[in-house]
């Protein structure tokens, strides 16, 4: 997309006029600085997923759209995890995020941050193996995506 | 940029005004305000655009857009900050819904001041965002001549569409070396041309085999001024036509190929048709609710072939069986070439088949009224005025019966001619609509068809007709009830007319007068005519006519909701 104000609310904007489903969203600039990245995940059957397409090709600020699912590809999402750390905890915590191969990325005499990448479900089953109560603090990235192979989106 | 040129240091004031006269700007319909006072200024010492001065900021978007329908040309609009831009957005959304090109320059508080809830701020471009094509907020006067030529281009280009450029007010005052592109280009914007050859060639070989065809076009042939094409296209292949209410005029209405309107208030004979062909030619139109009636049984027996400039419109509602994206005139013309190399022809046994089953359903004289009323029929006086202004004038019209009316009676031979809020459905439309047209064709007559309800949403705009001596012909249908939504409720809430009577109506006549224009009221069918041509007379007056009509009519036919085309209510 066009690195300019404005093309952000338009994307967001066309998918709550059209009634169009937003999972998650991330947007950054590129290498390029006149170019934004956004990685948009979207669901709905064929017919939904072609006019969410075509509607997006109309903006004016998006230069080239690419439907990742079409081809092999790779999804990544960061989370970033703050969880109660104390006594006997600790240790199975460490396992538990090594097992993941995440990473500690801050801690404190009562918790741990931990940082783990992967795709959504390996996040999901990270978070699920958690004991109920552990979790004091979840974020993440929302998902970015690239295609494998010689394929790309480049302008 | 254009080179050689002495580069001046103007005022962000008069390279907006340049930059119009670039352009080629007639007109700019608009009002003035705060945030625009420099614009203004700069106006006020120049001849070359003539600015308007409407009475209430929509009118300005409403006569813009009917200067646009009515000549291909961008309409342009200048309103100040917060309450000029938000009165607009009705007219912006009005001319976004049926794709007609604008450019809406609105005012903005200065830079510094955004974001601070100043006096006449209002988040223009979030609150347009919706309802335009693309926007623009000029931070910086060094790209202010640029960005006025490219929201033209945006505009006119592609599927048309309003576009809205916001200028903070120190943009306005500040200066730069002033030099109007040529040409601009953006890569991320580059319309369809050219229609798919393959795609072209798969239709063709589809029209050549039909046995029961069908030409269903819309406004975008009006838009892409491919009128003279389609004609010859469904001469030669004597295919019948029916034009969506956005396309009227595209096709010759008296033509007897042309079968009337379709959908919900379309005639028997072009809903029957279309739910019996075999094959239907779609030719820049959109498949609309108000076309298709119950999606499910639209054309049940029908391949599909749809040409249109936005790819988005291709089975958006409607799956369709060959798309071809491209402009609609380029399109038909390589058809007619195709058609022309190729030594198949129509089959001519299978359309004298279906013209007799045609000819056998506009038997049915759908569009039949009382004749021998003792009241007003609000058809005899759009039939009176098709009649008196020899079916050459420009129609505007407002939204509700009168318009279903003007639609199915005025018969439009060319394209341009027939103006009207389809899309959105803006009462309020036709009045200020006709302005626009009337500057844009000072020597025509232009007729605004309209109800006392909607009428009475812009009613203003008499001033400012007055003031630009502006000789539009009100014909104005008044029987005292929102008719529409009368009849929906006579037909669907058991007659319960909930909040549908107006009472406390104006005195028409007096009200125009008081405005300085010729008040006429009209309550016998025998004074009809007789009304209409006192009023085409009056060549250098406005005339509101006020026909008090039957208050109980209905549009016929009429598709109820859910119903497919076949399923009509017949009178």
């Amino acid at each position: 997309m066009e690195n300019e104000a404005g093309a952000l609310s338009r994307v967001a904007g066309l998918f709550s006029a059209r009634g169009y489903n937003i999972e998650s969203l991330t947007v950054a600039p590129t290498e390029d600085p006149s170019l934004s990245r956004m990685t948009l995940v979207t669901r709905g059957t064929e017919e939904i997923i072609e006019q969410i397409t075509k509607q997006l090709h109309k903006l004016i600020d998006v230069v080239k759209l690419m439907d990742m699912t079409d081809g092999p590809h790779i999804e990544r999402e960061m989370l970033l995890v703050k969880l109660h750390a104390e006594g006997d905890r600790r240790e199975e915590l460490k396992r538990l995020a090594d097992i993941f191969r995440g990473r500690i990325i801050d801690v404190s005499d009562r918790t741990y941050t931990v940082e783990l990448t992967g795709d959504g479900a390996k996040l999901d089953a990270f978070l699920q193996v958690l004991e109920p109560g552990a979790i004091i603090e979840v974020v993440r990235s929302g998902v970015s995506g690239i295609a494998r192979g010689d394929r790309s989106l480049k302008l | 940029m254009t080179s050689g040129e002495l580069l001046v240091e103007l005022t962000g004031a008069e390279i907006f005004v340049r930059a119009l006269q670039a352009e080629g700007v007639e007109y700019i319909f608009g009002y003035p305000g705060g945030a625009v006072l420099h614009i203004y200024d700069a106006l006020y010492n120049q001849d070359k655009v003539k600015h308007v001065l409407v009475r209430h900021e929509q009118a300005a978007t409403h006569a813009a857009d009917g200067y646009a329908r009515s000549t291909g040309r961008p309409g342009v609009v200048i309103v100040t900050s917060g309450p000029g831009a938000t009165n607009a957005v009705t007219g912006i959304a009005t001319a976004y819904m049926d794709s007609i090109p604008m450019v809406v320059f609105t005012g903005q508080v200065p830079t510094h001041l955004i974001g601070n809830d100043a006096f006449q701020e209002a988040d223009n471009i979030g609150i347009t965002r919706p309802c335009v094509k693309h926007d623009f907020l000029v931070k910086d006067v060094n790209n202010l001549a640029e960005t006025i030529k490219k929201a033209f281009y945006v505009a006119t280009t592609g599927r048309p569409g309003p576009v809205v450029v916001d200028i903070p007010k120190d943009v306005t005052a500040e200066k730069a070396e002033f030099s109007y592109p040529d040409r601009v280009s953006m890569r991320s914007y580059n319309p369809v041309h050219v229609g798919h050859a393959g795609q072209i060639k798969r239709a063709v070989k589809l029209m050549l085999g039909a046995k029961r065809p069908m030409l269903y076009t819309g406004g975008g042939v009006i838009l892409g001024n491919a009128s003279a094409a389609l004609t010859r296209l469904a001469r030669e292949l004597n295919f019948p036509v029916t034009n969506t209410l956005m396309g009227l005029g595209a096709y010759p209405a008296t033509d007897p190929q042309f079968v009337g309107m379709l959908g919900m208030h379309g005639t028997y004979e072009a809903n029957m048709a279309m739910h019996h062909c075999d094959v239907l030619i779609a030719v820049g139109a959109r498949f609309d609710d108000r076309v298709t009636g119950n999606i499910e049984k639209f054309c049940p027996n029908a391949r599909i072939v749809h040409i249109d400039i936005d790819p988005a419109s291709i089975s958006k509602n409607v799956k369709v069986d060959v798309p071809i994206v491209g402009c609609v005139d380029n399109v038909l013309r390589v058809m007619l070439s195709t058609i022309a190399d190729t030594e198949r022809r129509p089959d001519a046994a299978a359309l004298e088949e279906w013209w007799r089953q045609i000819d056998e359903w506009r038997a049915k004289d759908c569009l039949r009224f009382d004749r021998d009323s003792e009241l007003i029929k609000p058809q005899y006086v759009v039939e009176k005025l098709y009649e008196v202004t020899q079916g050459d004038a420009y129609v505007t019209s407002d939204v509700g019966q009168h318009q279903m009316w003007a639609a199915q009676y005025y018969k439009f031979d060319k394209p341009r001619r027939w103006i009207n809020s389809g899309g959105l459905g803006t009462m309020g439309f036709g009045l200020p609509a006709a302005m626009g047209v009337q500057f844009a064709h000072p020597d025509a007559t232009v007729a605004c068809v309209t109800g006392e309800g909607s009428i009475q949403m812009c009613i203003q705009e008499l001033s400012t007709c007055l003031q630009y001596r502006l000789p539009i012909k009100v014909v104005n249908l008044n029987n005292r009830y929102l008719g529409m939504v009368r009849q929906w409720q006579e037909f669907f809430y058991q007659k319960r007319y909930a909040m549908s009577y107006m009472e406390s109506l104006p005195d028409f006549v007096k009200l125009a007068e008081s405005y300085g224009h010729v008040g006429m009221q009209i309550e016998k069918p025998a004074d009809v005519e007789g009304a209409l041509r006192e009023a085409m007379q009056l060549k250098d007056r406005l005339v509101f006519m006020n026909f008090m009509t039957d208050q109980t009519e209905n549009v016929y036919p009429m598709i109820p909701a859910g119903g497919g085309q076949n399923e009509m209510i017949l009178i």
